[in-house]
């Protein structure tokens, strides 16, 4: 009987098969690097310093181009988030009635939004007004629109953070991938290929899901613009991103942390699958309980079944 | 209800009632001793589980509904913040979007079984056709929702599907603007599917009752397709089914779990993560996974048809595909019309059931095309599956019905019993013996 409920068990997780293969198309870039997360598999969870480093560099490199504008300051001190307290540091002196596990109230998360300029309602005479940001208020985008932003960046509209994780197949490795992976950096060829000509103001990635079809130099074509035999175009394709993290030590690390290109490329990943998913380790520890409760369920009911159908023959 | 009422009110407030609503006996005799085949196996329990993640799927969907906007400029934000600043939103909307899987795996598990035992003949047509009416709301009801959260797909999958009305010969175009509520996909349009899609859970819900109202008047169909016929073939529903149910439902949820807390957007699409805009068409658009095999029969009709030697085309690809996709649901009408054969269970039809083994994998195949780009080999191998698939119903099955030789039929469920133990016993035995016969093989 076992056997014929594993049987239907298998047949039931069959979609999975069909869950890989609803993307296959256009171009064909590099497969991702198959990167170690602290968040990944069924304990995963966020490494807050990381956290906290990753920040620093969205807030030094990334920020400058990207919006967040599904997260809000208070994130930042919910938890399982970069600066989450359960209780005030001592050295900062805080009164008691202070709770800085509530967000609102958390020292940093004051500070972070502090730092911002929000432009949010009006004065008494109607004008726009400016002032510090709260941990009420989201982050504000570094463009006031789409328009300027596609101006900016060279008619690209640099994709709003929030959810970039989600948003892309495999999402953390192929954000850390394309960061680390342009020509001369630690994850990418030396060179541009030779076989491509980028234009001006794009950069090449081998993970990038672009075409360098449109790249090819003249001399590896035939006269209707195919590919000359045993020539391959090379993988990826160019955009207009510049390297982001093109050295070591972009940010220095407040806590000391070896400032690579990959250490930053990592915490800056594990950041924003924070952004993306901040619940992911509320979700997991809820997981962990719910199916330990089914199993024993399980094993009681089918106990119970067992033992009501034991004189019918069936 | 098809057999004696054995129920007996117990207190003077159950009499009471009896004799004003018997709504305690109608759910004793329903529920409680209900007289079962005491042969079903779990293939048997999807409609159980069915029942319960329709139940889900309501009470998850109303809550989502709190604190949802229905508005282009604010369904996505909405639906974020949810997951980010609703008290376990996160929770509600991945157990919302992976029950509709959950719901899909179960339903084409329950037609599987449908089909295999023959649950749709006589008497029991209209049962069948009520399901398959269920089948047609879920589907509608699916689509809808999955436009709700305003994402790439959203957008693009509503714009795919909604234009096929334009197919339809001169009333198409005036359907296409009434679904969309003007002439694009837009505001209008989100609001009209944000209103059905919270209404037709309740229309299915409606339809359920009809669908278990005509189970209980033949009863159950059973894995040996032989009618009941003396008591001793029965179990009364509960405990016995419902125990038995009552483990596959928990087994089932195991394995939604594991989708809600582990991996709550493996099902999905990337690019529903990306907000709706409609100057971008996403490179590949794709439906849910439950849709694939049916868009893959919609794709596959990539030829116009007309008069042959002449210009004159009758029906247009883009017609075609829509026919075919439709038929390939309305077939199932006139299945227990087609299937002319008087034995139910496929377990007694050697040659039929090879043929609905070769159409249920046909299936799987044509869910995997579905997944493809529309190109060659893709295209090719969709019409050929296609034409197996509407093959199965219009010619094998008529023609077996006459040719096909079953084998002997078990005098009574009780007598299949009996001989299936006899089986598995006769199947295990030889594993004693070793290829060398070395080993001697056990006293039985």
């Amino acid at each position: 009987m076992m056997r014929r409920v594993l049987l239907t068990a298998g047949l039931a997780a069959l979609p999975l098969l069909f869950a890989g293969n609803a993307h296959a198309a256009g171009g064909h870039p590099k497969e991702p690097i198959e990167h170690e997360w602290h968040s990944q598999g069924l304990f995963g969870s966020y490494d807050q310093r990381q956290l906290q480093r990753g920040y620093q560099v969205y807030r030094t490199v990334c920020s400058s181009c990207h919006s967040m504008k599904l997260v809000a300051f208070r994130h930042l001190g919910q938890p399982g988030g970069p600066y989450h307290l359960d209780a005030c540091p001592e050295e900062l002196g805080l009164a008691d009635t202070v709770d800085c596990s509530d967000p609102a109230a958390n020292p940093f998360v004051k500070a972070i939004a502090a730092d911002f300029t929000i432009t949010a309602g009006v004065d008494d005479s109607g004008d726009p007004l400016s002032r510090p940001g709260l941990p009420s208020d989201y982050f504000p985008s570094p463009y006031a629109n789409q328009q300027q932003a596609m101006l900016a960046n060279g008619g690209a509209n640099p994709p709003d953070m929030s959810l970039l994780v989600k948003a892309r197949e495999d999402g953390r490795n192929y954000i850390y991938s394309l960061i680390t992976g342009y020509p001369g950096l630690p994850k990418g060829p030396a060179e541009i290929p030779e076989e491509i000509t980028v234009p001006p103001g794009q950069y090449y990635n081998p993970y990038y899901h672009g075409d360098t079809l449109s790249l090819m130099k003249a001399e590896y074509l035939d006269e209707d613009g195919h590919l000359l035999p045993g020539v391959h175009a090379p993988d990826g394709g160019s955009f207009k991103m510049a390297p982001p993290l093109s050295q070591d030590c972009l940010v220095t690390y407040e806590d000391g942390t070896d400032c690579t290109v990959e250490q930053m490329a990592e915490d800056v990943v594990a950041f924003l699958q924070w952004a993306a998913e901040p619940e992911l380790e509320q979700r997991k520890r809820m997981g962990g309980f719910v199916l330990l409760y089914l199993f024993a369920f399980a094993g009681i009911v089918y106990a119970s079944y067992r033992q009501i159908w034991r004189n019918v023959e069936h | 209800m098809a057999h004696e009422s054995t129920y007996v009110p117990g207190t003077g407030f159950e009499r009471w009632v009896d004799k004003r609503l018997p709504v305690i006996r109608l759910g004793y005799d329903s529920f409680i001793d209900f007289p079962t085949p005491k042969n079903l196996n779990y293939w048997y329990t999807f409609g159980g589980i069915l029942a319960i993640m329709l139940v889900v799927q309501i009470v998850t969907g109303v809550v989502l509904a709190m604190h949802y906007t229905a508005h282009v400029e604010h369904a996505f934000d909405s639906v974020e913040m949810i997951m980010r600043d609703v008290n376990y939103g996160w929770l509600m909307r991945y157990a919302h979007a992976n029950g509709a899987s959950m719901f899909f795996i179960a339903v084409y598990l329950h037609i599987a079984r449908g089909l295999y035992y023959g649950s749709y003949k006589e008497p029991r047509e209209i049962l069948w056709g009520l399901g398959v009416v269920i089948f047609l709301l879920m589907m509608a009801t699916a689509f809808m929702g999955y436009v709700l959260p305003w994402g790439q797909m959203s957008y693009w999958g509503a714009t795919v599907i909604t234009s096929l009305a334009s197919a339809v010969p001169l009333v198409g175009d005036p359907i296409k603007t009434l679904l969309w509520g003007g002439f694009s996909v837009d505001n209008p349009t989100l609001n009209r599917f944000y209103a059905l899609h919270y209404l037709m859970p309740f229309l299915i819900a409606g339809v359920v009752i009809l669908h278990i109202w005509a189970l209980h008047v033949p009863g159950n169909n059973n894995p040996s397709g032989v009618e009941v016929q003396t008591k001793k073939d029965t179990v009364p529903f509960h405990p016995y089914y419902t125990v038995k149910d009552g483990f596959a439902i928990v087994a089932f949820m195991i394995l939604y779990a594991a989708f809600v807390f582990y991996m709550p957007n493996v099902l999905g699409h990337t690019d529903n993560y990306i907000g709706a805009n409609p100057l971008v068409t996403p490179s590949h658009i794709v439906p849910e996974w439950y849709f694939l095999p049916f868009y893959a029969m919609l794709r596959a009709i990539t030829f116009d048809i007309g008069i042959p030697f002449t210009d004159i085309v009758i029906i247009n690809s883009k017609l075609g595909g829509v026919l075919v996709m439709l038929g390939s649901i309305l077939i199932l009408f006139v299945l227990p019309w087609l299937d002319r054969s008087r034995v139910r269970s496929m377990r007694y039809r050697p040659i039929a059931k090879w043929w609905l083994m070769i159409f249920f994998a046909d299936v799987f195949l044509l869910g995997w095309l579905g997944g493809q780009v529309a190109e060659q080999p893709y295209i090719l191998i969709s019409q050929l599956a296609t034409a197996y698939y509407f093959a199965y119903f219009l010619i094998i099955l008529p023609v077996l019905s006459v040719t096909e030789t079953p084998k002997p039929l078990p005098r009574s469920i009780s007598e299949a019993v009996v001989a299936d133990k006899a089986g598995s016993k006769k199947r295990k035995s030889p594993l004693g013996v070793t290829a060398g016969g070395t080993q001697p093989a056990p006293a039985e």
